[in-house]
């Protein structure tokens, strides 16, 4: 029954997913704390310019935004991103996308957890003679953190879906092999279940984990 | 009391499963009488095409339809009985062709679908009523000639398209292959210069550097790096609309329809197309 899988490497296109996935989450772990931190700052430029950013960047589609890093970066402008084979240009170019793209979503998961922290642990801080830098890295966001575990495993697992959006600009992620064998083989459905499984083999065990982990994590208040 | 409770809960199964099957019974009663009611000559047949292949078929902004496969369609429909208005496009994406016809959602389709022994399994084919070959879109100026010359090149096709594969496998592995989601990209890319050389079946190439936008830029190098045998694609087992529809195609052929839908739809790229091909020869690939 299985046997259209003979000839293709589906593991080797789901290491490209996984790839994919653990360099964008890196990237845009930073980014987007770095974009909250803009939000939340003192200085109203870096406000202004956070908030700005978020809110293009999310109520943009992101197929628009890996198609543009393609034709409009690389084909338009030269953007090379450092090699001139298409194959190395398209992955990093998806990654430089899924990173602008993500960040937005974890910016505003790390903001409510911000949020959440009270307004009396910020006063006491300043109190005692910490700048704002010292405040927000050494008593918020370590608990903000620590309270957004569960949203930020939801941003995750939207992101290593959001991955099948590189196969528009020819990265060989899952999508683009599920592309390819439904091309060559005709069984769309048993196709379209095998990837399907895939992609829930990885992302309910992220789901799990950082759900169990946001449990025991949560500051109780 | 437990093997009462057993019996109770496989009775109550039983009689779900009964009805349940009951009203698929209906459901397709119904279905085969409103698909018999419109199948006559006096009602709408459905025909699958694609919508954004330009010279072969696309839907125009106003809503009407052109190209090649669209004349084929047409011409095809006109001699199962069925005039130019009781013909109902349906778009048919490649990937979804074989469940198309599965489902019954179109009667058959003829959007580049090539011959292959895979998709045989799953459809019967009419035809083949065109031979097209993979071939090289390049600037009117560029000096590509033969198939390695593209090794270090750069070229660009659609994502998981066999024509990509067979650059990869067979034509020339070195090239720098890059991928988009459709034609048009790749198009634009090679009037920006991002890239050298679009690749796949140069009647869908001839069709797009007949666009108006692209007269005199472009020109089909002219390489026949496969054979693709282009079929009317019909539900599995219905041998009848078969038949009639390889009569319909020889009939067009005959007549000098044929050779006029191609010229008026890929000539203006000077395409230089096979001959009408013969029913039920296929000319398989070198490899």
């Amino acid at each position: 029954m299985f046997d259209f899988l003979d000839g293709y490497d589906v593991l080797g296109a789901f290491w490209m997913t996984v790839k994919l996935t653990a360099l964008s989450a890196v990237g845009s772990l930073v980014w987007g704390t770095l974009l909250a931190a803009m939000r939340v700052s003192p200085v109203p430029l870096m406000r202004g310019f956070g908030t700005v950013y978020v809110n293009v960047v999310r109520n943009i589609p992101l197929t628009v935004i890996i198609l543009f890093s393609s034709l409009g970066l690389a084909d338009v402008f030269g953007v090379t991103m450092g090699s001139d084979d298409f194959k190395v240009q398209g992955f990093r170019l998806a990654v430089l996308s899924l990173i602008g793209y993500t960040a937005a979503f974890v910016c505003e998961a790390i903001r409510s957890g911000i949020n959440t922290v009270p307004l009396g642990q910020a006063e006491a801080a300043r109190a005692i003679g910490l700048s704002f830098s010292q405040t927000l890295t050494l008593i918020v966001l370590p608990q903000a953190f620590r309270s957004v575990i569960g949203p930020l495993a939801n941003v995750l697992i939207a992101l290593t879906k959001n991955t099948t959006v590189a196969a528009a600009i020819g990265v060989a992620e899952a999508a683009y092999l599920m592309k390819t064998m439904i091309e060559n083989e005709a069984q769309t459905l048993l196709i379209g279940a095998v990837f399907a499984f895939g992609f829930v083999v990885l992302t309910l065990p992220t789901g799990l984990i950082l759900g169990w982990l946001s449990k025991r994590l949560a500051v109780k208040r | 009391m437990k093997l009462r409770k057993v019996t109770a809960a496989s009775a109550a199964a039983l009689v779900l499963a009964l009805t349940a099957t009951a009203c698929g019974g209906d459901d397709s009663k119904d279905d085969t009488g409103s698909s018999s009611s419109s199948g006559g000559s006096g009602g709408k047949i459905k025909v699958g095409i694609k919508y954004d292949q330009p010279g072969l078929g696309l839907k125009k902004p106003d809503g009407s339809f052109a190209g090649f496969d669209v004349d084929v369609a047409t011409y095809v429909a006109k001699q199962l009985g069925y005039k130019p208005d009781q013909i109902e496009f349906v778009e048919t994406k490649s990937a979804d062709r074989e469940n198309a016809l599965a489902r019954g959602d179109v009667k058959f389709i003829a959007a580049t679908y090539s011959i292959n022994d895979e998709r045989k399994q799953k459809v019967d084919f009419a035809g083949p009523y065109l031979l097209a070959h993979q071939d090289l879109l390049i600037k009117s100026d560029s000096d590509i000639s033969k198939a390695t010359d593209l090794n270090g090149k750069k070229l660009c096709s659609v994502t998981g398209s066999t024509s990509a594969q067979n650059v990869q496998k067979s034509i020339a592995p070195k090239a720098n292959l890059k991928e988009y989601s459709s034609y048009s990209e790749c198009i634009a890319g090679l009037q920006s210069g991002a890239v050298d050389a679009v690749t796949t079946d140069d009647s869908i190439l001839a069709g797009f550097a007949s666009q108006d936008q692209y007269k005199g830029k472009f020109k089909l190098a002219g390489l026949k790096l496969s054979n693709e045998n282009y079929g009317v694609g019909v539900k599995k087992g219905d041998s009848a609309t078969v038949d009639k529809i390889n009569k319909a195609l020889e009939q067009m052929v005959s007549d000098g329809s044929w050779q006029k839908a191609v010229d008026a739809n890929l000539g203006p790229a000077d395409y230089k197309n096979e001959p009408a091909p013969k029913i039920g020869v296929i000319v398989p690939n070198a490899s």
